[in-house]
């Protein structure tokens, strides 16, 4: 996904001279065709994200587009204040991009997770979320994000992801969910980098003669309310899958959309990481495996909450 | 080399009688106000007052009718608790209308205790968290060179002493002096009080201007509340170097009425009808 944004970026920063990057120390040679093309358009803003958030709201009111990017805990959570103050509140179109969401970088350890930036940042007015579901989706929700005049968070896992799409993403909208399997009993909504597990659970139910839609629905914020109508409407059971906690992330936004309109909500079935720290070394895969996030623990999960 | 030339600065040199009597009118339309609203701070705007009457009466290249003119110069209050203080000062430099002070804190108003994002003329940035407006003003001074127009605006930015307590004023810093921000400028109200304590008693500031130089800064002392120094120390940006620039600024809290003085139970307090009386007496107004 990371190679996919710094290239998308390089792109946009040709068509678009109004584009900025900032980055926080990270993305060693990641972003050299950037440099290369737009010098005076990258800064390394160190290790001070604080800093970096306000300077790119300052920018933003000068009429340019910053993003700005690092791991996933820092450009967030570490500088919350500055996304809230400096740009939700002046509604600044600043992209922030973070690399390395959910459990990525579990290896890391808990310093590095980051399983509860959905839940700070789209409770942040004028803020919109999305967790792009491959390296195709990384590039439409970019391109998609620089072009309106809105604060953007955009969600990365880090690379090397499995593509969903076979190519570039036509009509890609922010707030437009996609579905990327049709099924007709169960309804899995994934965001962001579970999709490809997503859709293998899917595989897997339909093995075990259960019929499965599978959704990449990307941005969190604002919810896909047609999708969701139609979803809460069709299936037999809805469910959503997230590499973020279950407190405040995905999941409970959908469940949150359910009540307010007055939809069933016993039919969602929730399916994220528990309330606590991951203290285990490992990689990725470890982690989602014991955190019961891998597809074919999806799939059971499913299955008996069927029965 | 500096494109900042003569024609946008005022040809003349300071009219020290006028810009006294404005710091003065200032520091009354404060103390009403705070009086009027019962709210708190106002010593931290008496402090500032100087500053901001040379700021915005001498210093800054602004239309007040064009507060968004792409080449203006910016001044970012980042100690947004003196709000009472740009309101005043912006409302008598004709950004908006005087009648507006009156709805200051207002259920329904526009003037809150801390200045508001995209609701005011002149108000560059919602200040109010300490430690946001510097990294804001690095980024209106970057912008000035991304788009190709270096040196055509300056930027203020006018922090407290306590909000150097905050390590975001110490990252841009940094930045401002890695990036040659020349046209960036730095004023600390140096009234040696935060909200509850000595500054240096609390974290240790001093030595303030030397912190600056060693960030990297051409930093200089000035009395914050001598309008003549004020006025050169400040029309001086930028000057002939490539760094930013600090002014620390020594300055009394609630400058200007003698029971306020370095009090600083008037970090909270409102006066009464009476103590508004005596002060506008001894700041000569009627």
């Amino acid at each position: 996904m990371r190679n996919a944004f710094a290239d998308e970026l390089t792109k946009l920063g040709d068509e678009d001279h109004r584009v900025v990057m900032l980055s926080g120390d990270i993305g060693n040679r990641l972003f050299d065709a950037f440099k290369d093309k737009h010098q005076n358009r990258f800064f390394n803003c160190g290790v001070a994200e604080a800093h970096m958030t306000g300077l790119a709201a300052g920018l933003a009111m000068n009429g340019l587009r910053p993003v700005t990017y690092t791991i996933t805990p820092f450009v967030t959570t570490r500088c919350l204040e500055q996304i809230r103050t400096d740009i939700c509140y002046h509604d600044l179109p600043v992209t922030i991009v973070a690399v390395g969401a959910g459990l990525a970088y579990a290896g890391l350890g808990p310093s590095h997770h980051a399983c509860e930036d959905i839940a700070f940042l789209r409770a942040l007015p004028n803020m919109v979320v999305i967790c792009p579901g491959d390296a195709w989706e990384v590039r439409a929700a970019l391109r998609a994000a620089m072009k309106q005049d809105k604060p953007v968070y955009l969600r990365m896992g880090k690379k090397g992801e499995p593509k969903v799409h076979q190519g570039p993403v036509e009509n890609f909208a922010i707030g437009k969910a996609i579905p990327i399997v049709e099924g007709t009993q169960i309804c899995i909504l994934s965001t962001g980098n579970m999709l490809p597990e997503a859709i293998e659970a899917g595989r897997l139910l339909e093995k075990s003669g259960k019929s499965a839609r599978v959704v990449s629905f990307h941005t969190v914020k604002p919810l896909d309310g047609d999708c969701l109508t139609e979803t809460l409407r069709r299936f037999e059971l809805v469910v959503t899958v997230e590499e973020h906690s279950v407190i405040g992330g995905f999941g409970s936004a959908v469940v949150e959309w359910a009540v307010d309109n007055g939809f069933d909500t016993r039919k969602v079935l929730r399916i994220g990481t528990p309330d606590k720290f991951f203290k285990e070394s490992g990689e990725q895969e470890h982690a989602r495996k014991q955190l019961g996030l891998s597809a074919d623990q999806i799939a059971r999960r499913i299955v008996s909450h069927l029965s | 080399m500096n494109p900042i030339g003569a024609t946008k600065r005022p040809a003349r040199g300071p009219d020290l009688a006028f810009l006294k009597r404005k710091a003065a009118e200032l520091r009354g339309e404060v103390i009403g106000m705070s009086h009027k609203a019962g709210s708190a701070h106002l010593a931290s705007c008496l402090s500032c007052v100087d500053i901001l009457t040379v700021a915005y009466w001498h210093v800054l290249n602004i239309d007040p009718a064009a507060p968004t003119a792409e080449m203006r110069d910016r001044f970012i209050l980042s100690k947004g608790h003196a709000a009472m203080a740009i309101y005043a000062t912006l409302a008598h430099r004709g950004f908006f209308s005087r009648d507006l002070l009156a709805t200051y804190t207002a259920d329904g108003g526009k003037l809150a205790e801390h200045p508001p994002a995209n609701l005011l003329p002149g108000i560059e940035a919602a200040t109010g968290s300490l430690g946001h407006g510097l990294p804001i003003a690095c980024g209106h001074a970057l912008a000035a060179r991304i788009k190709n127009v270096p040196d055509s605006y300056r930027v203020f930015a006018l922090l407290s002493d306590g909000e150097c307590n905050e390590g975001s004023v110490w990252e841009a810093a940094m930045f401002a002096a890695a990036q040659d921000l020349r046209c960036l400028c730095v004023i600390v109200d140096y009234n040696k009080w935060q909200a509850t304590a000595r500054s240096n008693e609390t974290l240790r500031l001093s030595p303030l201007r030397e912190k600056w130089e060693s960030f990297g800064w051409d930093a200089h002392e000035v009395d914050g509340h001598d309008i003549e120094a004020l006025c050169e120390v400040l029309s001086s940006v930028p000057n002939r170097s490539s760094r930013p620039v600090a002014v620390v600024a020594h300055t009394v809290k609630g400058k200007g009425v003698s029971f306020m003085e370095d009090d600083n139970n008037w970090h909270y307090r409102a006066p009464s009808a009476e103590e508004v009386a005596l002060a506008r007496k001894e700041l000569g107004l009627s």
